[in-house]
């Protein structure tokens, strides 16, 4: 049944295809989108015709690599630009929320508390329109008043980043939390007893001992912002992100040029995750 | 000296409070308060726009509506339970079975397509399964089929895609409460002559109970939230509720109707969620963490 219990050969061997077949279906479509971005073919499809590095460094005629694209390179500066904004707000106001919840003690802190972790069964759609509805009634109101045209409340990139904040914030919270529950408060009782004031106790200890969930959560928080589709397509301007402009892309067909972004997605991000998975394993030991 | 104290501490609990009361609400309480109002308002015929339940009559009235309205909740409770008996033997295994070394190899393989966007996910698929895609290419080459054969835009596979971008998100909650299942407890029942499927039945997923409903609570909601994975896999005429949710606000700017919708998916996974953790006896706040 278990490692420590008796199985026979049977159970043993059939558990084994099933995994392999679990992780052939896990990583088919990833390995055969990377593979196809070298083919020396217009379509993103067999057979294959050599390899080219085109769709990466091509200059034209025929053929554009992603370096040459300035749509898609465009696309991703701005989910750059989204990312960091929505990494560096949702990892203050997350780790804020996460002492406010451990370490205060208010009315209503369990309402609060529910409302923060309501983003997580919210779908995304309905987060991105009712953001969509309420910042366009607060511009109305702020027009017909007092005359002021506003930006930031029109669909676009500041939109975005206050739309995905609103609900990775609570996933950073929940990952600092988390470590800040396993969090032995006598450290700061005696740096008290020693006259410390609360700011350099939180700057000094306890910062620090958060620190490794905090830099696992702001990753988190930047990869879930870079490929967030559902809220943001209601919410983005002119200025589209990657997920958008590679969404219309796909639907209407495309060169392998997509390949080749997918390539460069999943190389950096598990680089990313591995980085960041290595490095709290370190932590945790 | 104390009152000075007590004073700081309020301060600190300001600094705290201020910006989360301020995302919470800006960002969560009011757009919905606005969303609800915004689904009970409507314009006649004369352009006058006031109070109507015209937006809520016209999604009984029209049938392509609550269809899919109800085809939506219905698929995604079954692509949940797919994902969960897929994801349980996944968890034992890499848990339970697997050698202590290779544990730690099979979950960063796990990981990794999570971090892949959804979009690259779908690509991924699409490359593969359509008419001039890479499986009826090998299935040409091999003599095995005379046709190449569109395996895109069924329900079947749209099942299957979603099943697949939902798939770790249950996998990784029950692997964290699987692994604190203390194995003596297998082992004492397997000494006292229990069968693997009473092993299974009376310990180990009344264990896993509450990984398996943050699993499933999240699963459903990603699955039902879904935009993309039904769009590009599913049919044609079939529609999922989020497309139709976008249909009314982006292509007919009909807002108050796509409010209505938007409310109406929102109440819906609201109680099957409540009544989903009644039935396990499970908490909110305790299962999602």
């Amino acid at each position: 049944m278990i490692r420590t219990l008796p199985r026979s050969t049977a159970y043993t061997t059939g558990f084994k295809i099933f995994i392999i077949l679990y992780f052939t279906f896990l990583f088919a479509p990833l390995l055969v989108t990377m593979v196809l971005a070298f083919n020396d073919s217009m379509f993103p499809s067999l057979p294959w015709n050599g390899f080219t590095l085109d769709w990466f460094f091509g200059n034209g005629p025929k053929k554009y690599g992603i370096f040459h694209d300035s749509i898609n390179l465009r696309a991703i500066y701005n989910s750059f630009r989204v990312a960091i904004g929505v990494t560096i707000l949702s990892t203050i106001v997350g780790t804020m929320a996460a002492f406010l919840f451990e370490q205060e003690d208010f009315k209503f802190k369990n309402l609060l508390y529910f409302l923060m972790i309501a983003p997580m069964v919210i779908p995304g759609v309905i987060l991105g329109i009712s953001i969509l509805m309420f910042s366009n009634a607060v511009g109305t109101f702020f027009d017909k008043t007092f005359g002021w045209n506003i930006k930031l409340f029109d669909p676009g990139i500041w939109l975005v980043i206050l739309g995905q904040f609103s609900f990775i914030t609570t996933i950073v919270a929940l990952l600092v939390i988390a470590r800040l529950k396993k969090f032995d408060r006598t450290l700061e009782e005696a740096a008290y007893n020693l006259g410390a004031k609360r700011w350099e106790v939180i700057w000094f200890i306890t910062l620090k001992y958060l620190r490794p969930s905090i830099i696992g959560g702001a990753a988190v928080a930047f990869l879930m912002s870079f490929e967030n589709f559902n809220t943001t397509l209601f919410l983005v301007g002119p200025d589209a992100t990657l997920p958008i402009t590679l969404y219309l892309q796909v639907r209407d067909g495309s060169t392998p040029v997509i390949n080749a972004i997918a390539f460069l997605l999943i190389v950096t991000t598990s680089t990313i995750a591995l980085i960041n998975l290595y490095a709290s394993r370190k932590i945790e030991e | 000296m104390k009152r000075s104290s007590k004073l700081k501490v309020r301060w600190g609990f300001i600094i705290f409070f201020t910006p989360v009361f301020l995302w919470l609400m800006l960002l969560i309480v009011l757009p919905h308060i606005e969303l609800l109002r915004m689904s009970f308002i409507g314009t006649d015929f004369y352009g006058k726009s006031g109070f109507t339940l015209e937006n809520y009559g016209g999604f009984f009235k029209e049938p392509i509506y609550w269809r899919t309205f109800a085809r939506t909740a219905i698929y995604s409770i079954l692509v949940t339970f797919i994902v969960l008996v897929i994801a349980l033997p996944v968890a034992f295994y890499i848990t339970k079975l697997a050698k202590p070394k290779a544990q730690g190899f099979f979950t960063v393989l796990l990981l990794i397509p999570f971090w892949v966007s959804e979009l690259i996910r779908i690509y991924g698929w699409i490359i593969l399964l359509r008419e001039s895609g890479v499986i009826n290419f090998v299935l040409l080459k091999l003599h095995l089929i005379k046709q190449p054969y569109e395996m895109l835009y069924h329900d079947a596979t749209m099942i299957m895609g979603l099943v697949y971008t939902s798939m770790l998100f249950m996998v990784v909650p029950i692997m964290g409460v699987m692994e604190s299942l203390d194995n003596a407890l297998i082992e004492a029942a397997y000494d006292l002559g229990a069968k693997k499927l009473a092993i299974w039945r009376k310990i180990i997923i009344p264990y896993c109970t509450p990984g398996i409903m943050s699993g499933s609570i999240i699963v459903f909601m990603l699955v039902l939230g879904s935009y993309l994975t039904p769009k590009l896999m599913g049919g044609k005429n079939a529609l999922w509720f989020t497309e139709q949710i976008y249909n009314q606000i982006i292509i007919y700017f009909n807002w108050n109707q796509g409010a209505a919708f938007g409310f109406l998916l929102l109440l819906m996974s609201s109680i099957i969620i409540f009544i989903a953790l009644k039935l396990t006896k499970q908490e909110f706040t305790k299962v999602i963490k």
